[in-house]
């Protein structure tokens, strides 16, 4: 996969498109857009994490999914570095995150809230692309 | 194309005509040149509002009015209690984010000349910033926050019964259950009472600069010259998540299709599901006001460090995001309605019980901040607003422009250079500021003019940023 995301115009928010040649890969791709938001520069690999996430259908999975890294940054101070295991069956995930400290680093941009603005997961062609807006 | 359906009612007001599935008419107080640079899709958005179940009159936008998700940012609402609807993304994710204005009676000129201290004490005191918490509360106290709001703060001795008294709702709304906030949002809660977050909330020590009306002026205790602090911030992650946690449960109830986007799902508001969230929400609200309280407490304990005589008063203290019931005439009588501001700010006019006796000769005082590097002004309410706009007016200047916009066109280089010009200082990150700087913002001047032609609003004071920190 040549290019994970690309963000794109939106006044008020964070826009951007991930991709991915499966559900699982698309996926991932969304939570480093994510992260790519927080944080531009890499983040270490000091801690790992698992979570499990459910869903009705492939939005609201992956709605659930990135607030999950929102959760875990407020309430656990952790910021994801990457994604090192994730499995999707039906609507429901499962991952390993790794990722560090938020408070090891500085000046990094906050996310409000996933949102549900303009949110699609497709397959268009061979590939899964997915769209999210970011309050910011 | 939703702005072409958009008629010019007189010179400060346009409205798209009821049509189709629309329940009322869209009316927004813009000049022409801020309606040419509104986006097609804010008014989209609108149009989505005027849909929802059991809105009155109008769906309005303010001046400032810009694109959001699902409702737009600089929108109001107005619902029946019986027939209407409250919607969790409607209201928004930063729930009462707000902003305060504290005023002193320090000279500017002494300020300037500590001010670089100042404002690193500022930074060192008020934790900001990602994941940097303040000190970490048990739940019980931050379920006592959920309910108190700032009255928590008075009992602990953070605030003045006056601070009380200026503040929207005098800090503290009632029917706030915290059992209907989840744990996963009392947890992203529990290190941030006190704490300023990052993204556009700020602190601004700011100085009188221009004042309009000086009656008005004397009764909001802002005097040419002197230092004021506006504080701007909101419920932190706990609101957010309330926020999410609501948006999820309402969905799995009603399904998503039916909502006009999904980002506006509703549920009726005498519904379990609709009274949770409006519980939960005021939850939040109260988180919010403390936490603006906590941080003001904070400041003013760092000025009197610095000059020991110095005299602070809250001017007020209001929500950008919130709904609520309030009193509106409607059809001739009075009536609670519930009332959804989303970036936009509440603007009584003269007699209105909710507000302060000092000010309720004039009208509440409303405090629309510029941008990083431009004024903020001071404006007092009207009967007017309350005529059109369910006496709300703007909350800021709007952004013209995206964050990536920003970061493309703009560099550190331009900000640094402006803030120089303009002698002003900052801490935080230039490359943050460059997000924030007032060129990915509308011109608050043209947004002030169109907010007090079209009578929402009457100038009172314009202030000037000296020492800025953002988050």
């Amino acid at each position: 996969m040549k290019q994970r995301f690309i963000f794109l115009e939106h006044t008020a928010d964070v826009k951007f498109q991930a991709f991915g040649k499966n559900i699982e890969e698309v996926f991932e791709s969304s939570a480093l857009a994510l992260k790519e938001t927080i944080y531009k520069k890499p983040i270490q690999e000091k801690e790992e994490k698992e979570i499990e996430v459910k869903g009705q259908d492939f939005e609201s999975l992956l709605y659930n999914f990135l607030e999950e890294f929102l959760y875990l940054l407020d309430a656990e101070n952790f910021l994801l570095s990457k994604i090192k295991k994730i499995k999707i069956d039906k609507f429901k995930i499962k991952a390993i995150v790794i990722g560090d400290k938020a408070t090891n680093y500085e000046f990094a941009n906050d996310v409000k809230a996933i949102t549900y603005s303009e949110m699609f997961v497709k397959k268009i062609k061979d590939k899964y692309v997915a769209q999210v807006v970011l309050d910011v | 194309m939703y702005k072409e359906k958009a008629k010019k009612i007189d010179k400060w007001m346009y409205e798209i005509p009821k049509e189709g599935d629309m329940n009322v008419p869209v009316r927004v107080f813009l000049s022409e040149k801020l309606f040419n640079e509104v986006e097609d899709e804010t008014f989209g958005q609108l149009v989505n509002v005027s849909k929802l179940p059991g809105i009155l009159k109008y769906s309005v936008g303010m001046s400032d009015i810009h694109l959001g998700y699902g409702f737009p940012i600089g929108g109001v609402a107005a619902f029946d209690l019986e027939k209407g609807i409250i919607s969790p993304g409607a209201t928004g994710f930063d729930i009462n984010c707000g902003v305060r204005l504290l005023a002193t009676n320090i000279p500017i000129k002494e300020f300037i000349k500590k001010r670089k201290e100042i404002l690193h004490d500022t930074k060192r005191t008020i934790p900001s910033g990602l994941g940097r918490g303040g000190k970490r509360y048990s739940k019980e106290i931050i379920k006592e926050v959920l309910v108190k709001g700032s009255e928590w703060a008075f009992e602990n001795k953070f605030a003045t019964k006056e601070d009380l008294e200026h503040t929207e709702e005098n800090g503290k709304i009632n029917g706030a259950n915290p059992e209907d906030v989840s744990d996963r949002a009392l947890s992203r809660g529990l290190p941030q009472l006190g704490t300023l977050g990052a993204g556009n909330h700020f602190i601004d020590f700011q100085v009188v600069d221009e004042i309009f009306d000086e009656k008005t002026a004397k009764v909001f205790g802002l005097e040419k010259g002197t230092l004021c602090v506006m504080i701007h911030c909101g419920s932190r992650g706990l609101g957010h998540q309330v926020a999410s946690d609501y948006i999820r449960l309402i969905e799995e109830k009603y399904g998503a299709e039916k909502f006009p986007d999904r980002e506006l799902g509703y549920a009726p508001i005498k519904s379990e599901l609709g009274k949770k969230y409006f519980s939960a929400m005021k939850c939040a609200v109260n988180f919010a006001f403390c936490n603006r309280q906590m941080i003001m407490y904070e400041i003013r304990e760092l000025l009197k460090r610095y000059y020991p005589n110095s005299k602070t008063n809250l001017v007020y203290d209001l929500a950008h995001n919130i709904s609520k019931i309030e009193k509106h005439t409607f059809n001739k009588t009075e009536k609670d309605l519930l009332i959804i501001r989303k970036g936009a700010t509440r603007c009584f006019g003269p007699e209105r019980k909710e507000i302060p006796v000092v000010y309720r000769k004039v009208g509440q005082p409303v405090i629309i901040p510029g941008s990083m590097s431009t004024p903020s002004f001071i404006l007092v309410g009207t009967k007017k607003a309350e005529e059109l706009s369910f006496a709300s007016s703007a909350h800021g200047a709007g952004r013209a422009h995206s964050r990536t916009w920003s970061h493309k066109t703009l560099d550190v280089k331009q900000i640094k250079a402006i803030l120089a010009k303009k002698d002003i200082i900052l801490e935080g990150s230039f490359k943050a500021s460059i997000e924030e700087s007032e060129f990915s913002y509308k011109d608050v001047e043209e947004v002030i003019d169109a907010t007090v032609n079209a009578g929402l609003g009457k100038k009172v004071a314009k202030l000037r940023p000296v020492a800025v920190m953002i988050g």
